[in-house]
């Protein structure tokens, strides 16, 4: 049989009356797609080549470009996608595991599409958030059971709070590590996170040198692999987040591939040049309750309690019970990340079939936590693909604490999911080593733009709570009376726990 | 109140007046010119012979200049004599005019060789707006239709550049083997007379007129070993020499030029001097001489005339730099172009197809020489890497590519250049 | 006055800058027309230096004390009193390349359709110069000096 001819989704369509020959497409494609013909003073495309991340077509002064998906090449059949042939075909060839980047694509049921909010009209009255106070302001860590006043004298807390991260909006940069991101990516989720007053994380790559002074606002996460690890590291972060799964890839460990491992990656993760970054799936260190909590409470001792440490884990089947076990383990904070989490690199098999909703999870862990009466005992983070304020909202009335965002941060800095992360091709210049693409972000701009996503997407959210007439997070919180289920099985709503709409009270 | 003289009133001189009105706004400035038109731009007149231009084309500040700065003028007279004792300079007409500080900006004047016949009409030198005009209204009352440039340097090409523009076939006669011995090499002469040729003009070397004859005037022209040449214009453009004698007969240091220290002045007191009459520092060969261009004479002007009005400045020194376009071959020109002796670096490359010539002169790894002929863009680059006396080693090989630029220096330096601020001249 | 800041760590070589310069000078002051139509072509005053990944755009500094206005043989080349940039009066310049020698940073170019050279002349009338305006990623500022 012949070779298969390498399968394309994108074809670029060019308006040559406006092309103007400046060869800026040319210039700036990392995939080589476009070519000027000197002979023919024609720009000629390769469009197998490109991977639909639309830089030409931004970066084109006349707008004369338009990358557009290509009509399915195959007999049009529901079971038998053009992709599923073409991942067949990709594997006959290669024998080997396919790779993709960014979260699951698949249409599982998005809850949040399912989900609508309240607005209060007559009885109880909504609030206009230009004309009065909103409180967004959040506080992650663990909760005391009970408050005492001491009232001799004038009033003081008498019981001790475990430490706190104070954040000015619900929503967090979520973990992405430097090496599969670049240093200007990182740097402006460190300077906007600081300048916003809400937090970043460093993932699982260790946290550079020169990002020390972000320290305060900087979560360091641990991961399996332990990558740049030290006293000092887990001593200037104002958290601790171990990394025992990601949504995007749950029960595997971390890859980042040795092209993309540079002189300052290699510094920073403690690894040699060049070599792949394979964090193991299991901390070997951990391999049972027990062994968790004795590694949460190490980092207390290194950072003399002075820091909230927390566990990050993949929503799976049994998110609940395990969530309630890292609870009593001791974590101030535990992190569920959905299927729909993204990634730099992973398995596209396991990307895409591995893990639950993040929805449904946060749902059935606030739950579980209530039931159990430790709900107080740990914040509750939640990510994986919220893409909207309105996820954000949905999401602290199923009962989190804070959101965590990544895919949308990076969508914001120029990202246009092409799913090719673990090429270290991205020309946007953010998921990529190359000097010559990273310089593409500026960490200026890109600054910028994060705080603005931070700004727009708080403001919205005080719009929602004003039209449900609250005016503080905490209300919201848990208050899953807001929220009705829309076309939802019965099942689902329970998982939930949410009314379908048209029930009242 | 400071009285300052300025002898002169070319590029010296303007540069002295701007810098000294910018330290000193009420000092007395009176300029003192032999030509009883100031202001204008020398160079400029082989471009008015050639009919690129007109006359109100030629000034060189605008005409008001003078009186915006407050100069007086005195124009059409000549400085005969200066009394350093008594500070004062004494004019053709009997004048003498007291100075506290002055400034010598007399220039150079053609060389005239001692042939017979120079004194015939159709005979011309060609250095001064006179001279432009004189030699315009000589063509056209005599409907000249062919003429002979004595000397193949800068000013001869130019105006034999001129004369072709006219109409005029010319013929230029050099001393050398070829034209522009002093400010190129072999293979840029070479390209620069493929050009004139190809203009039409005629070009004998290793030869010299000796002797010019006509009845009423120029007839032909008799070099070496019996070459004649049939003309009715002969322009001599063997050299120019500075104006001295002044200075001479009054005591200061003279060698082939005014001699003066970094800040311009001369052994006398308040005595300053600029311009082409001078010898100044020339950084590249380490010695002091005639570096007789234009910019350089403003910038010498400028610091004598800051250093005369109390505000201190030095002269770092200056190299030979040319810029010429013959018959549309663009050349720019710097330091040494062709050194004879041992231990310098040569770099060169030639494009045919575009007879495109691009040469660099090192010694030690610094640049001290370039040509280029054709391709001229970027070539003050270079000019700057010379002034600054740059290391060059570490992108040696990278200095002939078409693309090289600021970006082959190392960081430290471009960084300053391209991201720091500006640059001194 | 306002000078163009160049950031080269910015830069990320599309050449914008150049096409929209052109543009800017062209006659038709049109993207299209300017270079599909237009000639001779139009040319920028600005040009990108590459170097590996190493890239800037770099165009007249409007240096404080340019040696372009003290070489010009034709008092050509002056300071416009209102914004300090340095310009060249095309109508006396007679293309003697003097400038072009003496500028350190090698951004004065010849003309294309007349005899008088062609430089960076910070978009005068226009509200913000034309490359600092269209550069993607910010590589070009207008800075107070």
């Amino acid at each position: 049989m012949v070779k298969s001819t390498p399968p394309f989704g994108f074809t670029i369509d060019r308006d040559d009356e406006k092309c103007i020959r400046c060869q800026a497409c040319v210039r700036m494609c990392s995939n080589d797609v476009h070519a000027y013909d000197a002979e023919k003073d024609v720009i000629v495309s390769d469009s197998t080549k490109c991977v639909g991340c639309h830089f030409c077509e931004a970066i084109c002064p006349t707008s004369s470009l338009t990358v557009e998906r290509t009509q399915s090449q195959y007999r049009e059949n529901f079971n038998w996608t053009a992709e599923v042939i073409n991942d067949i075909k990709s594997q006959a060839g290669s024998g080997g595991v396919i790779l993709t980047g960014m979260g699951c694509d698949k249409p599982y049921t998005n809850y949040w599409d399912r989900i609508v909010l309240n607005a209060s009209q007559v009885t109880n009255p909504s609030i206009d958030p230009l004309r009065e106070p909103m409180e967004l302001r959040t506080f992650i860590g663990r909760k005391p059971d009970r408050v005492e006043i001491d009232s001799s004298g004038e009033p003081k807390l008498a019981t001790e709070i475990s430490p706190q991260l104070e954040l000015e909006t619900p929503i967090m940069f979520s973990a992405m590590s430097y090496g599969s991101i670049s240093y200007n990516a990182s740097l402006a989720l460190a300077r906007a996170a600081s300048d916003f007053g809400t937090f970043w994380n460093t993932g699982e790559g260790g946290l550079h040198k020169d990002f020390y002074k972000y320290g305060p606002r900087t979560i360091v996460q641990v991961a399996s692999g332990r990558f740049g690890v030290t006293r000092e590291y887990l001593n200037t972060g104002a958290a601790i987040e171990i990394k025992v799964g990601q949504g995007a890839k749950p029960g595997i460990g971390g890859h980042l591939p040795g092209e993309k491992v540079t002189e300052s990656i290699s510094e920073t993760r403690m690894i040699p040049i060049g070599t792949d970054a394979l964090s193991p799936a299991p901390h070997h260190d951990i391999y049972s309750i027990e062994d968790l909590r004795q590694l949460i409470y190490a980092l207390k001792e290194a950072t003399r309690y002075k820091k909230p440490v927390g566990v990050k884990i993949a929503a799976v089947h049994n998110v609940a019970p395990i969530s309630s076990g890292i609870v009593r383990a001791g974590a101030d904070f535990i992190v569920i990340d959905g299927v729909r989490g993204g990634t730099g690199a992973a398995p596209k098999v396991i990307r895409d079939n591995v893990g639950i909703p993040i929805e449904i999870a946060a749902a059935v862990v606030d739950s579980r936590l209530r039931e159990e009466g430790i709900r107080n005992q740990a914040s509750l983070i939640v990510a994986g693909g919220f893409r909207r304020s309105s996820d954000v909202v949905k999401a602290i009335a199923l009962g989190a604490d804070a959101v965590y965002i990544a895919t949308s941060a990076l969508v914001a800095m120029g990202c246009t999911i092409c799913q090719k992360c673990y090429t270290g091709k991205c020309n946007w210049g953010i998921a990529t080593q190359d000097p010559y693409l990273t310089k593409r972000l500026n960490p200026e701009i890109a600054t910028r733009r994060l705080k603005n996503l931070l700004r727009a997407w708080s403001l919205e959210i005080k719009e929602m709570m004003g039209g449900m007439g609250i005016n503080a997070i905490e209300s919201l919180r848990g208050n899953r009376e807001q929220l009705r289920g829309v076309g939802l099985s019965e099942v689902e709503l329970e998982m939930l726990g949410i009314k379908h709409v048209g029930e009242a009270w | 109140m400071t009285k300052y003289i300025i002898v002169g009133s070319s590029a010296a001189a303007i540069g002295a007046v701007e810098s000294i009105r910018q330290a000193d706004k009420d000092g007395k400035i009176v300029v003192v010119s032999n030509e009883p038109h100031p202001l204008y731009s020398r160079p400029l007149i082989t471009y008015l012979l050639a009919g690129q231009i007109d006359e109100s084309k030629m000034s060189y500040r605008d005409p008001e200049f003078y009186r915006k700065y407050n100069v007086e003028e005195v124009l059409g007279k000549e400085v005969v004599a200066i009394h350093p004792e008594d500070k004062k300079v004494v004019l053709n007409d009997g004048a003498a005019l007291p100075y506290q500080k002055l400034l010598l900006a007399t220039g150079g004047r053609p060389i005239v060789p001692q042939v017979e016949g120079k004194d015939l009409a159709g005979v011309f030198t060609f250095t001064t707006l006179d001279d432009a005009r004189k030699v315009g209204e000589f063509i056209k009352k005599n409907e000249v239709r062919s003429a002979v440039v004595v000397g193949g340097g800068l000013i001869g090409l130019k105006t034999a550049e001129a004369l072709i523009a006219r109409g005029i076939k010319v013929t230029i006669v050099e001393l050398a083997d070829r034209i522009l011995s002093a400010t190129f090499d072999r293979k840029a002469s070479e390209i620069v007379e493929m050009a004139l040729r190809e203009k039409g003009c005629e070009l004998i070397t290793n030869n010299t007129v000796w002797k010019v004859t006509g009845r009423g005037g120029v007839k032909k022209v008799e070099l070496q070993g019996g070459v004649e040449v049939d003309c009715q214009l002969v322009i001599f453009a063997i050299g120019v020499t500075p104006n001295t004698e002044l200075a001479k007969c009054a005591g200061i240091e003279v060698r082939k030029g005014i001699l003066v220290d970094e800040r311009m002045q001369t052994n006398l007191p308040d005595i300053y001097a600029a311009g082409d009459v001078v010898e100044a520092y020339d950084m590249i060969t380490s010695t002091t001489r005639q570096i007789a261009i234009w910019p350089n004479a403003h910038v010498q002007g400028s610091i004598a005339g800051f250093n005369m009005a109390g505000k201190t400045e030095k002269y770092d020194g200056s190299f030979a730099m040319n810029t010429v376009e013959i018959c549309g071959v663009p050349t720019i020109s710097v330091g040494l172009t062709d050194p004879q002796e041992k231990g310098y670096e040569v770099l060169e490359h030639y494009d045919e197809a575009q007879r495109a010539y691009k040469k660099i002169v090192l010694k030690d790894d610094v640049i001290v020489g370039a040509i280029f002929v054709n391709k001229i863009d970027r070539a003050g680059v270079f000019r700057g890497l010379i002034k600054n006396k740059t290391n060059v080693r570490l992108f040696k090989d990278v200095l002939l590519r078409d693309d090289f630029g600021l970006v082959w220096l190392p960081e430290m330096f471009r960084k300053h250049m391209v991201m720091g601020e500006g640059t001194e001249v | 006055m306002k000078k163009i800041r160049i950031r080269e760590q910015y830069c990320m070589g599309c050449r914008l800058c150049e096409i929209y310069c052109a543009v800017q000078h062209s006659k038709s002051k049109d993207l299209v027309k300017a270079y599909r139509g237009e000639y001779p072509k139009p040319v920028p005053r600005i040009l990108v230096e590459e170097k590996d990944y190493l890239s800037f755009a770099i165009q007249c500094r409007h240096c404080d004390d340019a040696p372009c206005i003290r070489a010009c043989i034709t008092g050509a080349m002056r300071r416009d009193p209102k914004t300090g940039a340095v310009l060249c009066d095309e109508d006396k310049c007679v293309g003697c390349w003097m400038c072009i020698m003496m500028c350190p940073f090698g951004v004065i170019g010849r003309g294309r359709e007349k005899k008088v050279i062609s430089k960076c002349d910070m978009c005068i009338g226009a509200e913000e110069p034309a490359c600092v305006k269209h550069c993607p990623n910010e590589a070009l500022v207008l800075e107070d000096e």
